[in-house]
Order: structure tokens, then C-alpha cells, then sequence
């Protein structure tokens, strides 16, 4: 047994770390989350030379093929670094579900693309009515012509307005369950497709609105067989899950850090507050909170490379705690700093709102118990 | 990062499983599941039984060095063994402080009689121990203790007070930190001793718990002699052999710590599964699952990241902050699963062992009581949280 990370991992950690406090420091990630995109061409272009957008992608598509455990090393620091914009959905969204779902020549036409950052996708699976599971998914696709029409609203979908392509998760047919679900690759300019950029909360996380009103496909734009894309999707989710826990340790380490500087510098009655019980207890629960959050990601993540049949309880294991981990950790690190911590002058709120929006994507602590305790048998 | 096992250590896991199969009493099954604590007064013959059973068949002391009769493997196995002993519900050490906390600080600063006289009826249970470090003033402020050894001839005579002291009414030795220059500052004039506890001027009086048991006691010294090749780690020096005895101690009991949290919280799983609420099965009620889904996650949790520092002692590095967390995280899942016990319960949970209408004959209102012990013996939270505070984030003492 070894649960450590290897020499290149660590290597991958120092590099990235480096990279990210070059490249993205506190000045850029507030210029690009002002802006529309949340993201620069240059950062852009640059992740891509790193090779990080093709991170886990087969050596086939011009991927680096490594692993998810590689990858949540990367993640951390984008967390730790609050890198906005459309890595996540695009990488580990759009481009995962054609690497489930597509079909060889689908895989060869947009991974490369992808890796090289010259294209980017999405993944739209929610709707209004926010339902997790495959009953969530209403938006219909009705066979028309040899393709299909789509129609109706998917929302919560990341950096849609800035993605060339919208992987759409539909229903062909069946009922409320997971038969009849159909994955499509839908062009952003496509007729009949409007994408409207919602104000979040996270303004370093974009999301939107997308509409699909009578919008004719043609049978190249299936993911994968007619009916059966729940499989797949529920694949990728799992997986992007992982990583957003990864990116959320990241995030939660941070924020401990941060919080430990100041509680060392920052004096009060004559002593650094940090030498009060009041406050050094509460950075302890912190580091509690932060080191447990990574033991259960590392794990999810090496269950995801092994394909262990572990797999999805390991998931909702670590999106439970974490969720709640990095939420109480951002709530603390505001607390111990007092007013400052409350200023959009500090990088706290940034932190704070990341874990918010982060709790409620791919399902909050609630949803995952529930799921932990129906794959325990309870 | 892998978490599969070598040949060598399958078969060592093999060999465990189905000694355990063999040897299990069947009768401890019901007992351990809520008693996941340290066990009741009734149950010290037969543990004694089966540490002797275990020690015969080699799997007590696994990561002592051969000469003190130990297998010299390391805390790989130590961790494959206490998860066979979890999954099999198997009972505890009972010499737990011999064998995770005297033995290898005795290893560590013994003398070659030391060292060859004492560890190996540590492991055989031929020899039980306590520790002898709280007193009625100093607890968490340890260092302030008060039992004075006085040098006579090649003797120190002692004289004071140990308190809580788990074990002492059934130990033959003690181990004593006893102050031996009083006008040091007060780090550097304790002395670590090894004590008789049959000596002359040696009283037990066990103290009656919240529980009603007497599981640990004060223990009196009324000019007790010890002669001095019984101190430890040299004279003046008892403060740091006593905190290498507390490093082992987060080690040993932390491998055991997660063994008794998953005893425990299968035996909840059970309980759950047996009770109802509101006429409902209280596996169907979403609180309930809610929190005992939970507990699942916070024990695996508690697992990985106590995976996370075998592997950083396997590869020869000191524990980093992970290692620093576990019993501060058992602590508080320990206290928040007996409390779940007592509300699956529900007004059951009054009842205590006698009625006929108690639950599992009142083991659970045992263990919940007990549970209370958790953030006080071992270094309470407070001073956990101090250590994790000053020791690992660097904050500055108060």
C-alpha cells in the first residue's frame, strides 16, 4: 500500500504551483472574472503548451494520458490559485463526454482541438427543475429526418457562451428514467440556440441559460447510441465530481493558510490573536477539516483510475464531506480575519463563494449521504 | 498511490483471517459491538485469555524487534491485523499500554536488563501495566505534577498522588513520572520510573465512574522505595522519555482507535436496523439516514487519512498533520455514534442492564456513558487542538 504521491506528482504539484502564481496571480483572476469570458487568450494558450488541457486524455487524441490522481494534483492548485474561466467544463465536461460517449471519429475531431485549446465544450445536463438523476432530464429530442429536433431549457450550464460546442443530455424516449436518455453535441451557433450568461454568485464561474427552440440535428451529433446516455453521463459527472473535490481541497487549504499568516501577524490586547485558544482551536478544526477532505478526494480519485467498484460510493463519500468542509473552512477563514475578511479588497469572498457555488454542483452533502446510505444498504 | 497488497502481505492477511475464523470466541460478538470502548471489569479474565491466544500464535507485537519477542514487520502489517480484527469484530489487547506505549519506550531508553527484562511478558499479558502521569493538580499541565521521589542510598522513596489511572487495580507495573528536583523549572526535574505496583506503600483505590464501573483508579505512594536501576532515560530526564511514551501512544492507539470506530459503528448499523420510529423502520427515516450516513463517511474518512500517514512512516518520514488529526476526529465520530445509539433508542434509551425491557441488555447506555471519557483521557480536545495549533500550524503559545 502507498498512499502518497509519486516523485512526478510532487514534481507536477511544484510546477503548477509556480506556473499558477506567475500566470494567475490575485490581480488576474479579478481582471478575467470581470469580464464576460473569465479568461484570457494568453492563460488560455498557455495552459494548453502546458499540456494540462489535454491532461487526461489518451496519447491518441494528443492527450498527456495520465490519471485522475495526476489530475487532482493540477486541480488543487486551480483551486488553491481560484483560476477562473472554462477549464472545468471544458476539459472535464465537454471533453470527457466525448471521450465516454463519441463515437472514434467524434474523439479525434474534438479532443485534439481541445487539448490544443483551440476549441472548447460544455456539458448541459440540468434544467430548471434542478433534479439530479436522470428524471431530471425532460428536454426533448424528437426523431425528425434521419436526426432530431431538440426543444426546451437547460440551466446551470458552465461557460456556454463561450464554448463551440454544448453537449445537450435529452430524452428520445422512454419515462422518467434512465432509458431514453440521448446525448447530442449541439453547435453553439446552431439555429435555434440561445445561450444567455447568468450573474453568479462565483463570478469566476460562469453560468448560463441555454434554450434550444425547434433545433435540427443531424445524425452526427449523437454521442453515443440513441436512448443509452445516461451511462456515460453518469460516468462523467462521477469523475468531474472528483475533480471539483480536488479543486475544492485546493480552495480550503488556502484559505488555512491565509488564515494561520494573519493569525500570526495580527496583534490584539498586546498578542498576535493566533496565541488565543479562541482562535488557534478554530484554525485546529480547520486543518481537521483539510487534511480529511484530501484523504477521501486521493481516495475517490485512485478509486476512479482503478475503476474500482468502489467508484461511485467513494465519490459521494468525498462530495459530502468536502462540500461541507470547504464551506465551514471559508466561513472560518472570514471569521478569524475579522472586518478585512468581509472586504471585496480580500481574496476571502473569492474563496468563500467558490465553495458555496461548488457545494451545490453535481449534488450538496445531502444528496450524497442519501446516496452513501443506498450504496451501503441501509 | 495504491492501495492493492504484495503477495507476502496477502498471505499474511490470509493467514490472520483464518486464525481468527478458528479462534474467535463467538459469545464476544454481541458484547464488542457496543462495549467498542475500553472494556468492562467483567471481561478482564477472558481478555487476559485471549491476548495470551493471540500472543501464542504471533500476532500480538508485530512491529517489536524479535529479541523482545516481537515479528519485527512493520506498521503495514500492524494495520492489515487491526482491519482483520475489525471485520471479524475481534476483541481488544488488553495490555494495550505495555504493548503500544511501555514496550518501545522501554526499547527506545532501557538499559540492556531493561530491555530484557520487562517487554517480553509485555506481549504474553504474563505482565500488565499502567501509566502513572495525571494527578488531582496537574492533568493537561502535566508538567506541574507533584510526586516527589527522594534519593536515599540507591534507592528514591515516593511519595504522592496519580489519578485516573486506567488499569492500576489489575497492573503489576506502572509507568511513574515522579518529580526528582523540585527547584529545576519544572520540565526538567521529573524522573521516569519503572514501579512495582505490589511494592509496599502502594494503594489502588479504583474510582467510581459516571458509568458505575471502576475501570481506573488513584493510586497512593506512602514512602515507597524503588531502586534506582529502575529509572528510565536517566535521572532529570523523564519529560522527554515520558513524551516519546505519548508519541507511541497517538500511534498505537490511533491503529486501534479506527478498528473500534468500525466495530462500533457496524453494531449501530444493526441497531438501526432494528429499531423503528414513530412505528416506521428507522433505516426508512431520512434524518436518521442522514446521520448514520455520515458516521459511514467520517470513519472511512478517518481511515484513508490515517492511510495517508502509515505511508509517509513506511517511507521513513516523520508524520506530517494528518497524523495529528485522528484522535481529535475519533473523538468527536465516537461521541456523536453513541448519542445516535441513544436516539434509535428513543425512551428505550433509560433503561439500563436488569430490566428485561432494555435494549441489548443496556450495553449501548454503557458505551454512551463512557463515551463521555473519550475528550478527556489520552490529552483532551483542548489540548489537542493546542498541539495542532502550536505543533503543526505554527501558531504562538498563549
Amino acid at each position: 500500500m502507498n498512499f502518497g504521491f509519486s516523485d512526478e506528482q510532487e514534481l507536477l504539484r511544484s510546477t503548477a504551483r509556480k506556473f499558477f502564481e506567475n500566470e494567475c496571480p490575485s490581480e488576474t483572476v479579478r481582471r478575467l472574472m470581470d469580464t464576460p469570458e473569465g479568461m484570457g487568450p494568453e492563460l488560455w494558450a498557455k495552459l494548453a503548451e502546458q499540456g494540462w488541457l489535454g491532461l487526461v486524455y489518451p496519447e491518441a487524441y494528443d492527450g498527456m494520458g495520465l490519471g485522475f490522481v495526476d489530475l487532482t494534483v493540477l486541480l488543487e492548485e486551480m483551486g488553491r490559485a481560484m483560476v477562473p474561466g472554462p477549464y472545468f467544463s471544458t476539459v472535464l465536461l465537454g471533453g470527457l463526454a466525448i471521450l465516454e460517449a463519441g463515437s472514434e471519429a467524434q474523439k479525434k475531431e474534438w479532443l485534439p482541438k481541445i487539448a490544443a485549446g483551440s476549441k472548447r465544450a460544455t456539458l448541459a445536463w440540468m434544467e430548471p427543475s434542478a433534479v439530479l438523476g436522470p428524471a431530471g432530464v425532460t428536454l426533448t429530442a424528437k426523431a425528425a429526418g434521419g436526426g432530431h429536433t431538440l426543444s426546451g431549457t437547460k440551466l446551470f450550464v458552465p461557460d456556454a457562451h463561450t464554448a463551440d460546442a454544448i453537449v445537450v443530455a435529452a430524452r428520445t424516449g422512454g419515462g422518467p428514467g434512465e432509458d431514453g436518455v440521448s446525448l447530442f453535441l449541439v453547435p453553439r451557433t446552431a439555429r435555434g440556440v440561445d445561450v444567455k450568461l447568468l450573474p453568479t454568485m462565483d463570478q469566476t464561474r460562469k453560468l448560463c441559460e441555454v434554450t434550444l427552440a425547434d433545433v435540427t440535428l443531424g445524425p452526427e451529433t449523437l454521442l453515443g447510441a440513441p436512448g443509452h446516455g445516461w451511462k456515460p453521463l453518469e460516468r462523467v459527472l462521477e469523475r468531474a465530481c472528483v475533480a471539483l473535490c480536488a479543486e475544492m481541497c485546493g480552495g480550503a487549504q488556502k484559505v488555512l493558510d491565509m488564515t494561520v499568516e494573519y493569525a500570526k501577524i495580527r496583534q490584539a490586547f498586546g498578542k498576535p490573536i493566533g496565541s488565543y485558544q479562541g482562535v488557534k482551536h478554530r484554525a485546529a478544526d480547520m486543518l481537521v477539516d483539510v487534511e480529511n477532505s484530501k484523504s477521501i478526494t486521493y481516495y475517490a480519485a485512485w478509486a476512479m483510475d482503478e475503476g474500482s467498484s468502489e467508484g461511485p460510493l467513494a465519490v459521494s463519500m468525498a462530495k459530502a464531506y468536502v462540500s461541507d468542509a470547504y464551506r465551514k473552512v471559508s466561513a472560518a477563514g472570514i471569521q478569524l480575519h475579522g472586518g478585512i475578511g468581509f472586504t471585496w479588497e480580500h481574496d476571502l469572498h473569492l474563496y468563500f463563494k467558490r465553495a458555496k457555488g461548488s457545494e451545490f454542483t453535481f449534488g450538496d452533502a445531502t444528496y450524497h449521504r442519501e446516496r452513501v446510505a443506498q450504496l451501503v444498504n441501509l | 498511490m495504491d492501495f492493492t497488497l504484495t503477495p507476502e502481505q496477502q498471505s499474511f492477511r490470509d493467514e490472520i483471517r483464518s486464525w481468527l475464523k478458528k479462534n474467535l470466541p463467538k459469545d464476544w460478538t454481541s458484547r464488542v459491538q457496543a462495549a467498542s470502548d475500553v472494556p468492562r471489569e467483567e471481561a478482564y479474565d477472558f481478555l487476559r485469555q485471549w491476548q495470551r491466544k493471540m500472543y501464542e500464535a504471533g500476532f500480538v507485537g508485530l512491529t517489536w524487534p524479535k529479541e523482545s519477542g516481537g515479528r519485527g514487520l512493520t506498521f503495514m502489517e500492524e494495520m492489515i491485523l487491526q482491519e482483520e480484527m475489525a471485520l471479524a469484530k475481534a476483541p481488544p489487547v488488553l495490555n494495550i499500554l505495555a504493548v503500544g506505549m511501555a514496550g518501545p519506550t522501554i526499547n527506545a531508553y532501557g538499559t540492556e536488563e531493561q530491555k530484557k527484562r520487562y517487554p517480553p511478558k509485555m506481549l504474553s499479558c504474563e505482565e500488565i501495566w499502567c501509566q502513572g502521569y495525571s494527578e488531582p493538580n496537574s492533568g493537561s499541565d502535566l508538567a506541574a505534577l507533584q510526586t516527589r521521589a527522594v534519593k536515599d542510598g540507591d534507592h528514591y522513596v515516593i511519595n504522592g498522588q496519580k489519578v485516573w489511572t486506567s488499569l492500576a487495580h489489575i497492573a503489576d507495573w506502572m509507568m511513574l513520572l515522579a518529580r526528582t528536583d523540585p527547584d529545576a523549572p519544572k520540565h526538567k526535574g521529573i524522573t521516569y520510573f519503572l514501579v512495582d505496583m505490589h511494592a509496599p506503600g502502594v494503594t489502588v483505590k479504583p474510582l467510581k465512574q459516571i458509568t458505575g464501573d471502576a475501570e481506573f483508579n488513584e493510586v497512593y505512594f506512602d514512602n515507597v522505595r524503588i531502586h534506582e536501576s529502575q529509572i528510565l532515560g536517566g535521572l532529570n530526564n523523564g519529560w522527554a522519555v515520558g513524551l516519546t511514551t505519548l508519541m507511541y501512544e497517538r500511534l498505537a492507539l490511533g491503529f486501534g482507535l479506527q478498528v473500534r470506530l468500525r466495530i462500533a459503528l457496524d453494531g449501530l448499523v444493526d441497531l438501526a436496523r432494528r429499531s423503528s420510529k414513530n412505528g416506521t423502520p428507522a433505516t426508512k427515516d431520512p434524518v436518521t439516514r442522514q446521520k448514520l450516513a455520515q458516521l459511514w463517511i467520517d470513519t472511512e474518512v478517518f481511515k484513508y487519512t490515517g492511510a495517508r500517514a502509515i505511508t509517509k512512516l513506511l517511507k521513513g518520514e516523520l508524520p506530517g498533520p494528518e497524523a495529528s488529526t485522528g484522535k481529535m476526529m475519533w473523538v468527536e465520530g465516537h461521541q456523536r455514534l453513541q448519542e445516535l445509539a441513544m436516539e434509535l433508542e428513543g425512551p428505550y434509551s433509560q433503561l439500563t442492564k436488569g430490566s428485561r425491557w432494555a435494549v441489548e441488555n443496556g450495553l449501548w447506555q454503557y458505551g454512551f456513558l463512557r463515551s463521555r471519557a473519550n475528550s478527556i483521557e489520552g490529552g483532551t480536545t483542548e489540548i489537542q487542538r493546542n498541539i495542532i495549533g502550536e505543533r503543526v500550524l505554527g501558531l504562538p503559545k498563549g
